[in-house]
């Protein structure tokens, strides 16, 4: 079996959890075998039963008051007992903050080769082939992992959802599960309930083209008219004409958007180690050989202060003709 | 309290990526510290500082063969008070991990700091890997660490926000944005010095890898932008053409 571990999010799935359900399902598919799915932690019973949309057939569901706060030696050691008792060949997680903790573990303990970071299905099974991109997208590596079992990590939003209804079983299990090793002192959480930029299906960017934090509110508009969050290059995180949460690049968060904008963005090597996954970039520059048009799929080359006012028009107008 | 400091030998992150008989090819490029090693780095160093005499010693550890070394001494220039060097060439996270494991057992450090990943190959694995096969604790997502009297305050990052952690030592942090902001620039006494700074070297244990990468390609080059000229159509092209508006 394919073992996925669904993470959920304060006791909720999120579409990253669906996703790894649904990519686990197409790798199970391959493997001519099912999924088991791990989830750690409460949940509500809603979430639960939509994974059987996803193709989770056998649900294994842990709450135990060791597993908060999160630690990754107490998780890692519940999801190998858990896989000890069954007969997993893989194990897929997501590649975000804690999928990135466990599952490096999880390899180590099972000897399995692991390939982090994939944004694709594996080419072959036997033995496992997939491609990932290395050198920070400047390049692709076939990799071949030659252990029995292999552990992969999932590049958020990469693989999407798809349905693939099953009926699905959910069992507890008698599991130890140590005291975890880490204290919690302190914690902040942003409630403002704003997309993490991370999830986000539309990112609208600013660069220093934007000329200053006072010039922001266009593009705030345009973004929450659009349903997308905010990102913005390094100098303009670095000027703090921006929160630093929203530097994208090499250095910051790495984001793969359905969309991205980048406005006044010069498309800087660094800066598109971390957009190079979006499925497209709209770039919108006044100088018509800035590099961000050579990764571009679609731009203007204009002025963007002038644009942005033009952009929430023309997009006002597109949805008021849709109705 | 003694720091270990994990540090990877990779290209400078504006070389041209080019590939010989399926290798990385490696004619005339730069090598540095790998970015996110460097600024872990900076924060030991910076902790060891501010935090006079609570921190004994902070030490790098590399796994590369005799070529790794320059890179090596610009970490000691930096600062860092010793250095490991497990003989081997790199081959992937697992067999990194674990020639490390083997070369820190009679070791008694208190917290080994990771970058998230290094700019070569995109692993993202050695830390907590290392960490399994020590069976010690580790933490993901690290943002900061200070020191709070002889305690690690370690902030971790969490879904829309952090956290700030008190974890039982020895752990493996694996350290990402934040951590430090710029690097450590090595002054010409601490360049002078790591001259005199030992390496240790440890004869490697042969750990073969898991996984291979067998073939490189570069990305394949995209069709050009297509530019417009007003807001209007660039709208009506995500809404018809790329069902995105
Ligand atoms: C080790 C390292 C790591 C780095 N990591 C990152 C990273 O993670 N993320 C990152 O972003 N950068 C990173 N950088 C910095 C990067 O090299 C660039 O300097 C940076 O991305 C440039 O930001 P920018 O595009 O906002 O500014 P600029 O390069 O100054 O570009 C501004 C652009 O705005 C355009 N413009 C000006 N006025 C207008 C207007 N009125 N309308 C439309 N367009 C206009 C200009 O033509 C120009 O193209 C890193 C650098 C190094 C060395």
């Amino acid at each position: 079996m394919i073992l996925a571990y669904i993470q959920n999010f304060n006791g909720k799935f999120k579409k990253a959890s669906y996703e790894i359900a649904s990519y686990a399902s197409a790798v199970a598919k391959m493997a001519g075998t099912s999924v088991l799915g791990v989830v750690l932690g409460s949940v509500a019973e809603d979430d639960i039963k939509g994974l059987e949309k996803y193709g989770v057939e056998k649900l294994i569901h842990i709450e135990n008051a060791n597993l908060t706060p999160f630690d990754p030696k107490v998780y890692s050691h519940v999801i190998a007992q858990i896989a000890e008792k069954n007969d997993i060949t893989g194990f897929v997680f997501t590649n975000n903050n804690e999928g990135r903790a466990i599952a490096p573990r999880i390899a180590a303990r099972f000897k399995a080769g692991i390939v982090s970071a994939v944004t694709q299905l594996p080419d072959s099974l036997s033995p496992l082939t997939i491609t990932k991109k290395v050198f920070t997208g400047k390049a692709f590596a076939k990799t071949v992992v030659k252990s029995d079992k292999f552990v992969l990590t999932l590049f958020q939003n990469s693989y999407g959802l798809v349905e693939n209804p099953v009926s699905m079983s959910v069992e507890s299990m008698d599991i130890d599960v140590p005291a975890p090793a880490i204290k919690v002192l302190e914690q902040n959480v942003d409630t403002s309930g704003k997309i993490p930029l991370t999830e986000a299906e539309l990112v609208v960017s600013g660069g220093r083209g934007m000329k200053g934090p006072e010039y922001w509110g266009p593009l705030e508009e345009f973004a929450s008219l659009i349903g997308a969050a905010t990102a913005c290059s390094r100098p303009v995180a670095d000027e703090g004409w921006r929160p630093a949460s929203e530097h994208v690049g090499q250095t910051g968060k790495i984001i793969a958007p359905t969309v991205y904008f980048a406005l006044g963005i010069s498309g800087a090597i660094q800066h598109l180690g971390g957009v190079s996954n979006s499925k497209y970039i709209v770039a919108i520059n006044i100088d018509k050989d800035a590099p961000i048009f050579e990764a571009a799929d679609y731009g203007i080359v204009g002025d963007v202060h002038k644009l942005l006012p033009q952009m929430i028009e023309a997009y006002k107008k597109m949805k008021a003709a849709e109705n | 309290m003694k720091i270990l400091v994990l540090i990877s030998n990779v290209p400078d992150t504006t070389t041209k990526v080019k590939f010989k008989d399926n290798e990385f090819d490696k004619t005339g490029v730069q090598w540095i510290i790998n970015p996110w090693d460097e600024l872990a780095l900076t924060r030991a160093l910076e902790l060891k500082k501010a935090a006079a005499g609570k921190i004994e010693k902070v030490a790098v550890a590399m796994v590369a063969e005799k070529d790794g070394e320059p890179t090596i001494r610009k970490a000691l220039a930096m600062g860092a008070d010793e250095a490991i060097r497990v003989d081997t060439k790199p081959k992937d996270s697992y067999s990194v991990a674990a020639e490390l494991a083997e070369a820190l057992k009679d070791q008694d450090f208190d917290l080994i700091l990771v970058g998230l990943e290094s700019s070569d190959y995109n692993g993202l694995s050695v830390g907590a890997m290392l960490a399994e096969l020590m069976g010690i604790n580790s933490v993901s997502a690290v943002s900061g660490i200070d020191l709070d009297g002889d305690k690690l305050i370690v902030k971790r990052e969490i879904d829309g926000g952090y956290e700030k952690l008190d974890v039982q030592m020895p752990f493996v942090a694996v350290v990402q944005k934040g951590i430090a902001i710029v690097p450590l620039i090595p002054n010409m006494r601490g360049i002078m010095q790591a001259k005199r700074k030992p390496i240790n070297v440890v004869a490697a244990q042969n750990i073969e890898p898991l996984v291979e990468m067998v073939e490189y390609e570069l990305p394949k080059p995209k069709p050009p932008v297509k530019l417009v000229e007003t807001a209007e159509e660039l709208i009506n092209l995500l809404h018809i053409e790329a069902k995105v508006l």
